[in-house]
């Protein structure tokens, strides 16, 4: 009886009941890389796809051309894309003026200073905010914003690309709020008692140790909200105009006051036009479409690059 | 009872023997340690409550000012909590309430017109996990300073307090690298540096040497006796043996939040009134 229990402890070969149980392992691993990979393969099958018809676009048009050009004209066959790429980061950095100071503040609000009550009715109001329809940011920009704004003086054309900008920022307030006040919240309050225990205040508490503490998960959250920017369309197709225009240097108010375009909303119209399939300005949406691929791929190498430098990691 | 005797004897002998130089010089018998020491810190029939819980139950207590204070009993009975209401940091938890007096100088730090800021700053606190920011060593230390607008000389004040907490040998060529590269004890220490560094007039240290080998706990232990010259200390610790050697009064907590006894160090080591006391300081406690 001993002995036989013995063997029993010892042996290493499988029985029957442990071999499905490795077998299972193996099904569960298996689904879930399938999973993993997913994403992945989409990406990568969307980049050929892009850079299919890119090629093809570039056969029909200089590269140099289409990446030094100033003008973007696809009826006189002018595929200049420097006003649309000006288009889009000027609506990026005006957007991101408005939503990181107001987003983080509203993050260390929520985190650090507000009630449970006030939490509970903030947090589902940034929600909604969230949840709008961008064509319904689009509209509120071409009729309220603007005529808003021309209240407080400022001589803004019916399109322009502040109006657009101002609402693409309001939009992606609650992208970095939120994810801001994840980051802050998971921070320790053993290292916000070490900051109360040495004198500090509550804001040199939110400031001087959380925000640090939190930053690599705020710089995620400007670097997701500001390629939501990159990539916003409805709100610049309707506030902006369709005018490309390079961003003049030596006049920045104008270049806001008055219309612009995207890169977005260039794409848009090159498939809404009455084009042929073949045309090249039909196949112009590829070559944006990849340069947009591009730079938002960049902003996230740059966000990684600094997070990892202001890391202060907890544990 | 015999045995009672016994195992107290072997106590009071072990800290005898631990103590010959820092100690007995200046006062043998330590009968008397807080005579003629002003009151800067006192609880009257101070309850604290987590939610419905109550975790301190009428606690009257005298620190005395320039002494060493220990606070000691089993682990849930209410150190830390005593401790955290001395300098309001139970104000951060939202289920604590404090009820009863705790005044500091004579004066109620929760009346309505007290800075809770204003108090911490001078009342500095070691917590009893080590909590150093993610911040550089220097950093960690310069925190305080910079919040409290002591930034004069403040590289030299950093290297002093990093010298008195025992840490400065082993971080003095890397004080750039994160405080949280440190190993368990150097965290400790680091927490020390820093509450010391903006020189409070209290210190409250929740056992500060619990994660130390002997040689960093005794140079923290000297480290206690030294403050106590131009400060006050109120320690929390486990270690009966710690207790005896540097505190000047001792206060038993037991389990349920009471404070059975206070006094002289020496009297509640080697007279305790009460049984229970006698149990617990002897290791016969739970
Ligand atoms: N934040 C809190 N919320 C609710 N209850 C708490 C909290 N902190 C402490 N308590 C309770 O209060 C009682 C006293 O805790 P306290 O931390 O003061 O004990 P302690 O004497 O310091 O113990 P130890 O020696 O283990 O550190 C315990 O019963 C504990 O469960
Ligand atoms: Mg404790």
């Amino acid at each position: 009886m001993d002995d036989q229990i013995r063997t029993e402890s010892t042996r290493l070969q499988l029985t029957g009941g442990e071999r499905s149980r490795v077998a299972r392992e193996r099904v569960y691993r298996l689904v879930l890389f399938l999973c993993a990979a997913l994403s992945v393969v989409v990406t990568v099958t969307i980049v050929v796809a892009l850079a299919v018809d890119a090629v093809e676009f570039f056969g029909m048009v200089d590269p140099v051309d289409f990446f030094t050009g100033t003008t973007w004209v696809t009826a006189r066959d002018q595929f200049g894309v420097l006003p649309l790429v000006t288009g889009t980061l000027l609506v990026t950095a005006v957007s991101a003026l408005v939503a990181i100071p107001i987003g983080v503040a509203s993050a260390i609000y929520l985190s650090e200073y507000a009630s449970p009550r006030a939490r509970s009715v903030l947090k589902p109001g940034l929600e909604i905010l969230a949840g709008i329809p961008t064509v319904v940011y689009g509209y509120l920009a071409l009729i309220y914003l603007t005529d808003f704004l021309r209240g407080l003086g400022l001589d803004l054309g019916t399109f322009n690309v502040l109006s657009a900008s101002i609402m693409v920022g309001i939009m992606i307030i609650p992208m970095v709020s939120s994810l801001s006040e994840d980051a802050m919240s998971a921070v320790p309050d053993s290292l916000r008692e070490a900051g109360y225990g040495l004198g500090a205040t509550k804001y040199e508490v939110s400031t001087g140790i959380v925000v640090p503490a939190a930053l690599s998960g705020i710089f995620s959250s400007f670097i997701l909200a500001l390629s939501r920017a990159i990539g916003e369309t409805m709100i610049v197709v309707m506030a902006m105009g369709l005018r490309p225009r390079m961003f003049d240097l030596t006049d920045p108010v104008g270049s806001l006051a008055e219309s612009g375009q995207t890169m977005t909303s260039a794409m848009v119209q090159a498939v809404t036009s009455d084009v042929g399939a073949a045309s090249p300005t039909y196949k112009s949406m590829f070559a944006l479409g990849l340069t947009l691929f591009a730079i938002t791929f960049a902003m996230n190498l740059l966000s990684n690059a600094i997070a990892a430098r202001h890391r202060e990691e907890y544990q | 009872m015999s045995s009672d005797g016994a195992g107290q004897g072997a106590v009071t002998g072990m800290a005898d023997r631990s103590e010959p130089e820092s100690r007995t010089d200046d006062d043998p018998e330590r009968s008397g340690a807080t005579d003629g020491a002003e009151t800067v810190i006192e609880s009257r029939d101070l309850d604290v409550f987590y939610g419905d819980e109550q975790a301190l139950r009428g606690i009257d207590l005298t620190i005395p000012e320039h002494r060493v204070t220990a606070l000691i009993g089993p682990s849930g009975c209410g150190k830390s909590t005593f401790l955290r209401s001395i300098n309001r940091m139970n104000d951060l938890i939202d289920v604590a309430r404090v009820e009863g007096d705790l005044l500091f100088r004579g004066k109620n730090v929760y009346d309505e017109d007290v800075d809770p800021v204003a108090l911490r700053r001078k009342i500095g606190m070691v917590f009893q996990k080590p909590n150093p920011f993610p911040k550089s060593i220097r950093d960690n230390v310069a925190y305080g300073l910079e919040v409290q607008g002591k930034t004069d000389d403040i590289d030299e004040r950093i290297h002093t307090a990093l010298e008195r907490a025992a840490l400065i040998d082993e971080v003095e060529d890397r004080l750039d690298e994160s405080g949280l590269d440190l190993s368990g004890g150097q965290q400790q220490r680091l927490c020390i540096a820093r509450a010391i560094a903006t020189d409070p007039e209290v210190l409250l240290m929740d056992e500060p040497a619990s994660a130390l080998d002997p040689v960093a706990t005794s140079k923290v232990e000297d480290l206690v006796e030294e403050l106590a010259q131009e400060y006050t200390v109120v320690i929390v610790t486990h270690n009966m043996q710690q207790a005896a050697r540097i505190s000047d009064k001792t206060a038993v907590f037991l389990t349920g939040g009471e404070l059975v006894e206070a006094g002289d160090t020496n009297e509640i080591f080697e007279n305790p009134e009460h049984d229970r006391v006698e149990d617990y300081i002897t290791g016969k406690f739970g």
